[in-house]
């Protein structure tokens, strides 16, 4: 138990170590110079002014040294450094300033879809194939088949514009404005993304479900007496969501990366816009200090899952 | 007292009577895409309170499928019952999930063939134990526990309140058939199916096991269907027995009146086929020559046809009626029972025509699966 604990956390470490490695190293790759991204590029250069901006951001040195600080700055200060754009402005506050938004819609997604999800799979399950089963799969097809944006859009116009229920755009922080508010902000976002995970979600646990309820032991527990939804929650679920917790974890990791199309539909201030900008403003720091943030989340999360495992089933804890 | 058996001096006369369990004509079909697969087809059979029924056949003869068409408990979807299974004077087939659902376990319960997969590996033993009782019975949490921990205890688990808090994984084989013993013996019930109890289980296990169900099945005053593919587990432990062949019974008998005179060729190939005690664990002496029978397109004419050491050509042509003996309760279907002067002719004509199945049988050549395969005629 000890021994695989750490061999776990040996692996975390490992991961993140390559993640940095190959961030630092695609940045690299984008195209044009840094240099642009300091100084407008329709000024007349000085080139000893250019030598000094290089001097000072360490650009001439080679790249070795310069992942070797960046990697010394980021573990040692949890400084990922200052932005080239906004001088000044270090990524790490940006980090923190906007990861609040973007996480909460990130879970706020997957708590919507789990929501809607089990009772819908298990339903699936237990009525294969007879009519309620037919109807709510082909509904999980469509929520499927239709992309987050254009949920977003459909769900915007019904809620903020025909029916005036919500706001469109922007978004309230708990601190400031309330808890209200900030859902009034939230919900339509979250839900738009909640949907394309709820349909993957739903057959996930149909199809375990499926599998499980063949099991010797779920027989048992119905020749026990037992109510169907008393064996299908307490005796089939937690069997039949192994794979589920694995998907769940990837897909909010890949969540937090992942809300830049909606943050950008409802001018939400999270990551994924700062990522954007960033992305288009040559702002390689800023790049390079989202990105593996997000990796860093991402691989934590899936370190939790393989660890929710072992409460799952008792089995495991033993291996 | 939740857990006590029913009580059989409180039971009004026509209650002691009456049998407690009467099934008839009982036909369970699958629907297959290769075909209708006659899992049991027309059994008739009835059990009296407090009385044990011995259902002993070869694998695929039906009677995992039979106890559970009994219990209602067949739940896949091909499913097609016919007949009639009357438990105390009710109609069970008549009865919706619902209704069904306050009989098992209260009622009727069964322990499963494979102790192994029957116990949810995710769910603690003792929450498996007392789900059913707080639910059939009503009981504050604490009480459930007290009854569970004393149904351990009275399967002989030691420890009973540290193995309250195992999970399956944890145990022997032995030790988890004994668990799902208490489970099924919990709510009380009046009828206790047991699927090939042992069958999963060590040999020095095997007897514990059977002597417990047999204690409890006395101690509790239960009546019960014991299910097993080997005549000696159910020699010593029953009232009845009934053997089955391709999902129909062909040999029905008082235990001691089967084993004093047994009439039917499958009875005595099946008693011939006990592995005996002394024997190396894995060597299935003198198997049965030839291939259980293909349920969607059974032989023509007596379903044991092709592998009795006795049959002659009538026996490929005409299915010979489940009728009695001489002596009361004794039913067999057979032309050419063992025993009779007709069935020595038989078995004489066989021998000297060297059919492969009687060769067999007289132990003159090795019984193999391919033996009998293709030799079909007889005498
Ligand atoms: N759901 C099903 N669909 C189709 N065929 C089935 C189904 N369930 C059982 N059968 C068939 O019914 C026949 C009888 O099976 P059953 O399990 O009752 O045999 P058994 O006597 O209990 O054998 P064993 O000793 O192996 O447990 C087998 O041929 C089996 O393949
Ligand atoms: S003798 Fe004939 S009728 Fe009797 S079991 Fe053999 S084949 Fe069937
Ligand atoms: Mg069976």
């Amino acid at each position: 138990m000890i021994k695989m604990l750490g061999l776990r956390l040996a692996r975390l470490v490992a991961t993140l170590f390559a993640v940095s490695v190959i961030t630092f190293a695609m940045t690299l790759l984008l195209p044009g110079d840094p240099i642009n991204a300091i100084l407008p590029p329709t000024t007349e250069r000085d080139p000893q002014i250019v030598a000094q901006i290089r001097e000072e951001y360490g650009l001439d040195n080679n790249i070795a040294v310069r992942y070797k600080d960046w990697l010394n700055d980021a573990v040692l200060h949890q400084d990922l450094g200052t932005s080239y754009v906004t001088r000044g402005q270090k990524v790490t506050d940006q980090i923190k300033n906007r990861v609040p938004v973007t996480a909460q819609l990130a879970l706020m997604a997957v708590v919507i879809a789990l929501f809607f999800a089990i009772p819908i799979g298990v339903l699936g399950a237990y009525r294969q194939s007879k009519w309620d089963d037919q109807l709510t799969s082909a509904g999980m097809q469509v929520a499927l088949s239709i992309p987050n944006f254009i949920a977003a859009i459909m769900l915007g116009w019904l809620f903020a514009i025909k029916l005036d229920l919500l706001p469109n755009t922007g978004w309230a922080r708990i601190s400031k404005e309330g808890l209200l508010a900030n859902l009034k902000t939230s919900i339509l976002p979250a839900t738009a993304l909640a949907l394309t995970q709820m349909a993957i979600f739903s057959r996930l646990v149909r199809s375990d479900m499926i599998a499980t309820l063949q099991e010797n032991y779920i027989l048992s527990a119905r020749a026990k007496g037992l109510p169907d939804r008393f064996v299908l929650f307490r005796h089939a679920l937690r069997p039949s969501s192994l794979s589920l917790i694995t998907i769940v974890g990837i897909n909010f990791g890949a969540l937090l990366g992942g809300t830049v199309v909606i943050e950008q539909v409802f001018s939400l201030p999270g990551l994924g816009s700062k990522l954007l900008s960033a992305i288009s403003s040559r702002d390689i720091l800023m790049v390079q200090g989202i990105t593996v943030f997000i990796a860093t989340v991402y691989v934590i999360v899936n370190t939790l899952v393989d660890l929710l495992y072992i409460v799952i089933d008792p089995r495991i804890r033993r291996s | 007292m939740p857990t006590a058996g029913a009580d059989a001096t409180r039971l009004t006369r026509s209650e002691k009577t009456e049998p407690l369990l009467v099934v008839e004509d009982l036909k369970t079909y699958f629907q297959t895409p290769n075909g209708l697969v006659k899992a049991v087809d027309g059994v008739t059979l009835s059990v009296e309170r407090g009385k044990t029924l011995g259902v002993v056949g070869e694998s695929g003869s039906g009677k995992t499928v039979l106890s559970r068409s009994i219990m209602r408990l067949n739940t896949a979807g091909n499913v097609i019952t016919h007949g009639s299974v009357t438990y105390n004077g009710e109609d069970l087939l008549a009865k919706s999930p619902r209704q069904m659902r306050d009989i098992w376990g209260v009622e009727m319960a069964m322990v499963f063939q494979d102790p192994m997969t029957s116990l949810n590996p995710v769910v603690k033993v003792g929450r498996q134990m007392t789900e059913h009782i707080r639910h059939h019975l009503g009981v504050s949490k604490k009480d459930a526990r007290d009854t569970a921990v004393e149904l351990l205890r009275s399967v002989r688990i030691p420890e009973p309140e540290a193995r309250f808090d195992n999970y399956p994984h944890e145990m022997s084989g032995g030790m988890r058939q004994r668990v799902c013993i208490a489970i099924a013996l919990a709510c009380g019930p009046k009828m206790l199916f047991a699927d090939e109890p042992t069958t999963a289980l060590d040999v020095t296990v095997q007897h514990q096991i059977l002597n417990l169900l047999g204690q409890q099945q006395v101690d509790r005053f239960m009546t019960m269907i014991m299910v097993t593919h080997d005549l000696g587990v159910v020699a010593g432990r029953t009232d009845e027995i009934a053997v089955m062949y391709a999902g129909k019974v062909v040999e029905k008998a008082p235990t001691k009146q089967l084993f004093a005179d047994m009439r039917h060729p499958y009875t005595e190939a099946l008693l011939r086929s006990i592995p005996k005690i002394d024997d190396p664990k894995h060597t299935k002496l003198s198997a049965i020559s030839g291939r259980p029978p293909d349920l969607i397109n059974p032989p023509s004419g007596c379903a044991f046809s092709p592998r009795c050491p006795y049959a002659q050509p009538q026996c490929f042509t005409d299915t010979p009626p489940l009728g009695a003996a001489p002596t009361p309760g004794h039913q067999y279907a057979c032309w050419f029972p063992v025993g009779s002067p007709e069935g020595k002719d038989a078995w004489d004509k066989n021998l000297e025509a060297k059919r492969p199945q009687t060769m067999a049988a007289a132990g003159l050549v090795n019984a193999t699966e391919e033996l009998a395969a293709g030799a079909v005629v007889g005498g």
